[in-house]
């Protein structure tokens, strides 16, 4: 192979007194390795390479959502308004959650198609202990949440105990837990929810002390920088490759400007949205959970190879399990903030497109369909797409068939940049 | 040959294993030491992926008996090889294309720090250890999709070396190998069996086995068919072992070619 001349030469080499030096000439990198160049131009190089290499990851996403903000507030200046920024990023909690749990069975190269019926399934059993059955609404929150689990665990039992194809599982579920929810709804087939109990305020709640917004954002900003700056100066004190800190605080500056941005729209407003609160900070402990331990390597291994996996003593069954488990409970949680939303539990709760915008949004993001690929953020970016489509048209009071080909638009064709992203990723070996 | 010990590492006693209709492995016998390298030839289909995945526990054992130490044991899933101090490198290699050099090497032992990865450490291991074996990859932070399939086995066989292991199973380790590398990996196999490690090497090449075993175990349709001293064994009789007979396609070709040389 074409190794030889380089280590040829490194043989050669004079031995060198100082020690360092000779470890770096030991650990001297593959002369075909591209390695970004510092400093900006490093940065524009390296765009453009992953453009080719087909690493497109969360930029078209991004460039999505600049013109969509474009084209709506060009058409309606009221949609850049920090009143339906606010409802926006509110609404799409709902939706949200639920894409989150998609995420984690996406990464596996499977899919939950129950997750719609199992959110409305799980609101109907909120509402009915709450209300019918006088629990407090802590408890029937908890249990609607445990039942959601439960129900995905089911899901995951069938598929990786019985074998049962994921897709044909959850289809199955999608129509029992629909079933299940109009029988537990009963012949009125709505429960209203008190708007000032635990349900109701999930949405409706605001930090009104403008000090909540910053202060949120700070600590998001600070943490990240603290993070980023003590793990490269760790990877500097046992010599190993490191950002450059300039890299760290060019990140750190582009999320405060976001973070503060977002802080003082909401503050324009009624103020920080408790809603957004909750739906970053389980955003932030999933991204920590699929990216920092060992069970989120083993979901990533899984989702890469499933003999790789089991050979590595991964215990295959029971990652898959707690995966279906993980989807139910968010789509549970998802459930409860859309019935937050309209204050009640009905008949029409996970149904329509809401199957579709949560996996859509999860896939639009940038997770891969194929499995491997992806970052519970991907299910904020993708559903804020969503939802401010939607917010838009309303605006624009365009009818509900026209939204949903609009949104059945803009998933083929994030589907469609996934499938070319992959082939191309095939081709420069990334895939 | 190192100094053997006399109670094999690893002992398998009349071993059998079946599939369906299938009986892929019959009254198989085979022993390891520590410091040895024991070849496992033999033709396609004759038991030796089969064997190696009972001793890793992927396919658990019908019969006979496993002794680990001299003593029996039970060896019914991956984990219970690899506590036992058994690593397998497999000829399908088993990376996740997915995750990069460092997460293949630490897969189903990442290293923990309250619960949380160490990639740090991780990586500073994975780097150290790829220095000591010699093997040069491009960076430990790249996909296992970025490599070549000779770069894959340096990474699947450094894998292998991380637990420690007592016993290292090699499943064709130069099959898809460059010369360069060839060499390499017979190095490290050859480091292995000075360290005291005990190796079992399946190979159909010939000058491999020649090169590093200091045994070659044959089967054939899943029984044994012989074992011997590599330093005292020609290869014709390791080959008509391997075939089942002396007269064979192998040796007759050998014939046809020296009768027209010696025209």
């Amino acid at each position: 192979m074409s190794f030889d001349k380089t280590s040829t030469t490194a043989q050669d080499e004079p031995v060198v007194e100082n020690p360092e030096a000779a470890a770096a000439a030991v650990t001297a990198v593959d002369p075909r390795l591209l390695i970004r160049e510092r400093g900006l131009t490093g940065y524009i190089g390296e765009f453009r390479r992953k453009m080719k290499a087909g690493e497109l990851g969360s930029i078209p996403v991004v460039i999505g959502l600049i013109v969509i903000c474009v084209v709506f507030q060009s058409l309606n200046s009221a949609f850049l308004s920090a009143e339906n920024l606010s409802n926006i990023t509110i609404t799409m909690v709902g939706t949200g959650m639920i894409s989150v749990g998609i995420v984690f069975v996406l990464l596996l190269g499977e899919i939950d198609l129950s997750v719609g019926s199992v959110s409305g399934a799980s609101s109907a059993i909120a509402a009915v202990l709450a209300v019918n059955q006088g629990w407090p609404e802590w408890a029937a929150v908890l249990f609607a949440i445990a039942a959601g689990a439960v129900i995905g665990a089911a899901h995951g039992f069938f598929f990786a105990v019985l074998g049962a194809p994921a897709f044909a599982v959850t289809l199955a579920g999608l129509l029992f837990w629909l079933g299940f929810m109009l029988q537990t709804l009963g012949e009125n087939g709505t429960i209203n929810l008190d708007s000032d109990g635990l349900i109701g305020k999930l949405t409706t709640y605001y930090f009104t002390d403008i000090a909540a917004a910053y202060g949120l954002a700070a600590v998001l900003v600070g943490v990240f920088f603290l993070t980023s700056f003590l793990s490269n100066r760790r990877r500097e004190a046992v010599g190993i490759p490191s950002r450059p800190l300039s890299d760290t605080v060019l990140r750190t500056v582009l999320l405060a400007v976001v973070s503060f941005a977002a802080a003082a729209m909401y503050n324009q407003y009624k103020g920080l949205p408790l809603a957004t609160v909750i739906f970053l900070v389980f955003l932030v402990a999933t991204d920590f959970l699929l990216r920092r331990t060992a069970y989120g390597r083993k979901v990533f291994a899984l989702g890469g190879s499933v003999e790789a996996s089991r050979r590595a003593g991964i215990n295959v069954t029971a990652v898959r399990i707690s995966v279906f488990a993980i989807s139910g409970g968010f789509a549970a949680m998802g459930g409860l903030f859309l019935a937050s939303k309209i204050a009640s539990a009905n008949q029409s709760a996970g149904t329509g497109d809401l199957l579709m915008n949560a996996i859509a949004a999860a896939v639009i993001g940038g997770t891969s369909l194929f499995g491997g690929r992806g970052r519970t953020w991907n299910a904020l970016l993708g559903v804020m797409v969503i939802v401010s489509i939607q917010y838009g048209l309303q605006l624009e009071s365009i009818a509900e068939p026209v939204k949903y080909m609009i949104t059945a638009g803009v998933l083929l064709t994030t589907v469609v940049i996934d499938s070319v992203t992959r082939r191309t990723q095939k081709t420069a070996g990334r895939a | 040959m190192v100094h053997v010990s006399a109670t094999p590492v690893l002992a398998l006693r009349g071993v059998s294993k079946r599939f369906g209709a299938v009986q892929a492995l019959t009254d198989v016998e085979l022993e390891v030491h520590a410091g040895e390298v024991v070849a496992l030839v033999g033709d396609n289909g004759a038991g030796k992926s089969t064997l190696v995945k009972t001793i890793a526990g992927v396919h658990p054992i019908d019969e006979g008996v496993i002794e680990w130490d001299g003593r029996p044991v039970q060896i019914n899933k991956p984990h219970d090889a690899q506590d036992l101090g058994i690593a397998t490198v497999y000829q399908d290699l088993a990376l996740c294309d997915n995750i990069d050099v460092v997460g293949n090497l630490y897969l189903g032992r990442e290293l923990r720090k309250w619960g949380v990865l160490d990639e740090v450490e991780m990586e500073r291991r994975s780097q150290e250890l790829l220095r000591t074996l010699s093997i040069r990859i491009p960076s430990v932070r790249i996909p296992i999709a970025s490599l070549s399939g000779g770069q894959r086995q340096t990474v699947a066989i450094a894998r292998s070396m991380l637990g420690e292991p007592k016993l290292v199973i090699l499943d064709e380790p130069t099959a898809a190998l460059g010369v360069e590398q060839t060499a390499q990996v017979l190095d490290l196999v050859e480091r292995l069996r000075e360290r005291g490690h005990a190796v079992i090497l399946i190979s159909h090449n010939m000058a491999d086995v020649k090169a590093v075993a200091d045994k070659v175990a044959v089967l054939r349709l899943g029984r044994n068919n012989g074992v011997f001293e590599v330093r005292t064994t020609s290869q014709e009789e390791i080959i008509s072992a391997i075939t089942g007979a002396t007269d064979n396609a192998v040796t007759r070709r050998a014939a046809r070619t020296n009768g027209e040389v010696s025209q």
